[in-house]
């Protein structure tokens, strides 16, 4: 009888917990999903603690992998939240699964920088209000030894060496490849074309082609385990200095400039996305002087040059940069 | 290996300086893992003994399949649920996915086939005779199903703990289910993979270690509360 005891002891104190947890976030369930978007509802915070459901409609923005490994997001994150009264959920991913969070409604609004991918999203009716707010180079680096002998070659011309040279040695040269879809492996793939290569017969042409399925951080550590080359975003590569052995090698050619956008999920397309205000307040403050401001100066203390570049004052002139209106006009 | 001497030293120091942003992922990997064991439990214990008392063609069948689905990676489980949550889903219109809810969701689906699948070993390693005796003693048939339940617990209580092992420490399913979200739904597992990626191995080691000495703590409550019973 003593066993009958205990499991009706603990039959009660699971009934207790179970009925406790639906209880708990009954109250604050969304009925439906038609629920009225609360931009800046004044109980977002009240139950931030551990909320099984969310209580209220949280505004959720899916970024580039580059900017949330630089820490840049953790650094803007609160003080966005704190400037418009808004719960603010980051989601990293690479451009490629950032765009499809975008497609199936899971997200509000993209920080993305894949120009063709995105010019897509936007002719397919899903994205809107694309603005600029950043921008920096892609660099390729590699071992100090450099042993396909790219240094201060142009881009083209670094790819086509690493190329040759890993065809012939792959034990001494590599390649290592994001092979993510995101925004640095369009850039790689571009790059090869230029040199005159179709990627399909590069992916697949030797051990030297390395494809690591990872993000920006993750494929440097593992190029330098490895000695091997790689395309970067310099920020990115800035950031992870003390904990890599490669060296900048190319760091100069017109393929290399890199653009970050920002844009809102299109209501009319996705009909949950609710937090189109939310978005545009997000779209409009990034462009603003006081994130303009904070990106010119964010990681010159620890890296003795800014992680990224503001477009605030015309600074990007070459061609690819994004235009006037496209960085200072705000959107509604 | 200075390394692994590090993590543990500022293991120690998240520990002991309760480091606010640790002590709240690993509560919240607490918290989630919890829920979903103890949903999973009130699920899978029930399930497990009707499948054990009762005798039906293709039992044998039906155990397999659930045996099978003990080898589920995780990020299958995620993707599966994720298709269901995501906005675009049959399920969208709740709004779960990047939610601490939809991580227990996750998590208590993958733990529910070993739950079940081990309640159901648990109770076959009950002798047979006890049933008989505790029948012929005068015992209704649920009062010997109870008997036999209380036997096994040991068992049972083996599997929860293996479920909760393996709730706690998956980290597919709440990477893709809860989105690493600061604050939200950033729990251990998904923290260490965030500091592996951004290179800050010390720091990764040191919060698998604070996961390890939190299931330490969660065996040996256990532990004390089977010994006292």
């Amino acid at each position: 009888m003593k066993n009958l005891k205990l499991f009706a002891v603990i039959s009660c104190i699971i009934l207790v917990l179970v009925s406790g947890i639906f209880l708990g976030c009954s109250p604050n369930a969304p009925q439906t999903p038609s629920a009225k978007p609360q931009v800046s509802s004044d109980n977002i915070s009240q139950t931030k603690a551990f909320p099984v459901r969310a209580p209220v409609q949280r505004f959720k923005i899916a970024t580039t992998t580059s900017l949330y490994d630089t820490g840049l997001w953790s650094y803007l994150e609160p003080l966005f939240e704190k400037k418009y009264d808004v719960e603010m959920d980051i989601v990293y991913a690479g451009t490629g699964i950032a765009l499809e969070y975008g497609r199936r409604g899971d997200v509000d609004a993209l920080v993305v920088h894949d120009p063709e991918a995105e010019n897509k999203f936007i002719a397919d009716g899903y994205g809107i209000n694309r603005r600029y707010f950043a921008y920096n180079y892609f660099i390729i680096l590699g071992p100090e030894s450099d042993p396909a002998g790219i240094k201060g070659l142009t881009p083209e011309e670094a790819f086509k060496k690493i190329y040759k040279a890993g065809m012939q040695d792959p034990g001494k040269v590599k390649f290592v490849s994001r092979g993510d879809n995101s925004g640095t492996h369009s850039k790689e793939k571009l790059i090869w074309q230029a040199a005159g290569y179709k990627y399909e017969d590069i992916e697949k042409s030797g051990p030297w082609y390395i494809e690591a399925g990872k993000g920006m951080g993750p494929c440097l550590l593992m190029a330098s385990e490895l000695g091997a080359y790689i395309l970067a975003d310099i920020s990115t590569s800035l950031a992870y200095k003390g904990k890599i052995t490669l060296v900048p090698l190319v760091e100069k050619g017109q393929l290399f400039l890199n653009v970050y956008a920002v844009m809102a999920i299109n209501p009319d397309k996705i009909t949950t996305a609710k937090m189109l205000p939310a978005a545009n307040n997000f779209i409009n403050w990034l462009m603003s002087d006081e994130v303009q401001d904070i990106i010119a100066t964010y990681g010159v203390a620890e890296y003795g040059r800014s992680l990224f570049n503001p477009l605030k004052g015309g600074n990007c002139k070459e061609p690819g940069c994004p235009k006037l209106e496209d960085y200072t006009v705000p959107v509604k | 290996m200075q390394e692994l001497w590090e993590a543990l030293v500022q293991a120690v120091n998240l520990i002991v300086s309760l480091d606010p942003e640790v002590m709240e992922i690993s509560w919240r990997s607490l918290y989630i893992s919890a829920i979903a064991i103890i949903l999973g439990a009130v699920i899978c214990i029930p399930i497990g003994g009707l499948i054990h008392f009762h005798d039906f063609r293709g039992k044998r069948v039906v155990i397999n399949i659930i045996q099978t689905f003990y080898s589920i990676p995780t990020v299958v489980i995620g993707l599966f649920v994720f298709l269901f949550i995501s906005r675009a889903g049959p399920l969208g219109g709740l709004q779960l996915l990047f939610t601490p809810a939809a991580v227990i969701i996750g998590q208590m689906l993958l733990i529910l086939p070993v739950l079940t699948g081990m309640t159901i070993s648990a109770l076959n390693g009950v002798d047979k005779a006890i049933k008989d005796t505790a029948l012929s003693l005068g015992a209704s048939g649920s009062q010997a199903i109870w008997t036999i339940i209380g036997e096994a617990r040991f068992a049972v209580v083996g599997a929860l703990i293996l479920g909760f092992g393996r709730a706690i420490s998956e980290v597919g399913a709440a990477m893709m289910l809860g989105g690493n979200i600061k604050g939200y739904t950033r729990v251990l597992t998904t923290a260490i993979s965030l500091e592996t990626q951004r290179g800050e191995l010390v720091l990764a080691l040191a919060l698998g270690i604070i996961l390890i000495a939190i299931a330490l703590v969660i065996n040996v409550i256990v532990n004390i509360f089977l010994q006292r019973y």
